[in-house]
């Protein structure tokens, strides 16, 4: 190892703590070479202390970026019920009918009061179960909001990295404005069924406003084919207003149990991606940029934070002592965010 | 910031018997101990909880039986989490096993199996007396 020839030859003898550093160094050097060879326990394991935020998988994110972005992100969200387990089973199923290989992360909602949750969102892929080429990951919400996890992120470079040639994201079911999934995915699919609400529900913005590709699932219900034109009003306004970029949102009824309507959806994803790619006016690089700068922002947040709370603990001012301070009147939010910045960051 | 290390645990029901209930009750049980709790529905073979169990990296296996075919799957389930240098999980059974499967599925590596009338919070201070959060990879 590098790193052990270069502590190895300086000037001071070798200590305690430099070996377990280069113990260390080698483990995750170690981690990242499974994980690039497709390593299925490595990466559930990785994928396991991303989520839990153990700060050494920080330097393996380092080293496996440089090996990201070579997989096609699509997102799929919508309220809960409405499908969208079925149709990640479907649309993996007709990739891998492609020799493609393929990554689902599966967001289900944690108890606000206990922490705990139940994923159950495997239970419609279950014929994926055996096949090496597909790897499937539950992720809890933790107490994130938005429609995915803190980790997603994070989660998506290590199956880029991997190897995975599409990712497959479910987020949690969502109600009017969990639109995260638009900064990470390439192609969004919303996903509604048939008597979801009035036409007054489909103008709201949020959540109607981020889809590439709608579906209406479970079309076989009664009132499927108003929920498509009322889409296709919203989508043709939206259209007019945007000065179009070119790229339509189609509409499209499937029935995810039967299979009906998803080749039909499979072909409209490689359209958009295909536009995506080809598209002059960068796109595809207006999305790269998206991601990036979200990530970079999250990021930049959580350390800030953190150290921003450490330099308090320092000074004999825990968190909880300013909640309490807050919460006595003692002291207002406003003031205490400004006097903690003025003496921190200056 | 570091977050407390959450149990996952993987609810399986091997075999051809479709009554869940059971099982649904015992994985909403555990989501109200703070679990993280995989829930994979009926039907599955030894071979489909084993690689669900490694992708979703949980700490333990409850596998659900109604029907008498732990004699196949729970040895089953225990040769292939040993070929897939997997045998850190821990599995636990419940449901119905005739007494004297006990002892031999406890000799194939079951670590508890609990009986019809086995209470829930026994079960849950059971899992959190016997079952760790694994360590991380890299500390």
């Amino acid at each position: 190892m590098n790193g052990g020839q270069t502590q190895a030859s300086s000037h001071r003898p070798l200590r305690f703590a430099d070996y377990s550093i280069l113990r260390v160094k080698a483990q995750a050097m170690d981690i990242i070479e499974r994980i690039l060879a497709g390593d299925v326990r490595s990466t559930a394991r990785l994928l396991r202390d991303i989520d839990d935020h153990i700060p050494s998988t920080h330097d393996i994110l380092k080293r496996l970026y440089p090996h990201t972005g070579k997989a096609y992100i699509i997102g799929f969200t919508g309220s809960p019920g409405v499908g969208k387990s079925t149709l990640v089973d479907q649309i993996a199923l007709r990739y891998r009918e492609k020799d493609m290989t393929v990554g689902i992360l599966a967001v289900d909602p944690t108890s606000p009061f206990t922490g705990g949750a139940i994923l159950g969102d495997r239970i419609r892929m279950q014929r994926h179960f055996l096949d090496g080429g597909v790897f499937i990951r539950s992720v809890a919400t933790r107490g994130h909001f938005g429609g995915l996890t803190k980790s997603t992120n994070d989660m998506v470079n290590v199956l880029d990295a991997m190897g995975k040639d599409v990712i497959l994201i479910e987020t949690v079911g969502v109600g009017q404005d969990e639109v995260e999934i638009v900064n990470t995915a390439h192609t969004t699919v919303m996903i509604t069924i048939p008597g979801m609400g009035d036409e007054v529900q489909a103008m709201k913005a949020g959540i109607m406003e981020i889809g590439n590709i709608f579906v209406v699932n479970k079309a076989d219900r009664e009132g499927s084919r108003k929920t498509v034109r009322e889409l296709r009003n919203l989508v043709e306004l939206g259209l007019r207003r945007r000065d179009t970029d070119g790229w339509e949102p189609p509409i499209i009824e499937t029935e995810a149990m039967k299979g009906r309507g998803v080749e039909e959806l499979h072909q409209a994803i490689e359209k958009h991606r295909q536009y995506l790619l080809g598209n002059e006016r960068g796109q595809f690089d207006e999305h790269l940029q998206k991601r990036a700068r979200s990530q970079l922002i999250e990021a930049l947040r959580e350390e800030a934070v953190k150290i921003l709370l450490q330099r308090l603990e320092a000074r004999g001012l825990s968190l909880d002592k300013l909640v309490q301070a807050v919460v006595q009147k003692q002291a207002d939010p406003y003031s205490l965010v400004q006097d903690v910045l003025d003496k921190e960051l200056r | 910031m570091r977050e407390e290390r959450r149990l996952r645990i993987l609810i399986a029901k091997p075999g051809l018997d479709g009554h869940d209930r059971g099982a649904r009750v015992i994985a909403r049980a555990f989501r109200d101990a703070g679990f993280e709790v995989v829930y994979t529905g009926c039907h599955q073979t030894p071979e489909q909880i084993v690689s669900t169990a490694i992708q979703e990296d949980v700490d333990m296996i409850g596998l659900s039986i109604l029907s008498g075919a732990h004699t196949y799957s729970f040895p089953r389930i225990m040769e292939l989490l040993q070929e897939n240098r997997a045998a850190d999980i821990t599995v636990v059974g419940g449901g119905i096993f005739p007494l004297e499967d006990i002892p031999w599925l406890k000799d194939v590596g079951i670590k508890e199996l609990f009986e019809p009338g086995a209470k829930l919070q026994d079960i849950i201070d059971w899992v959190k007396g016997n079952v760790q959060p694994r360590e991380a990879m890299v500390a």
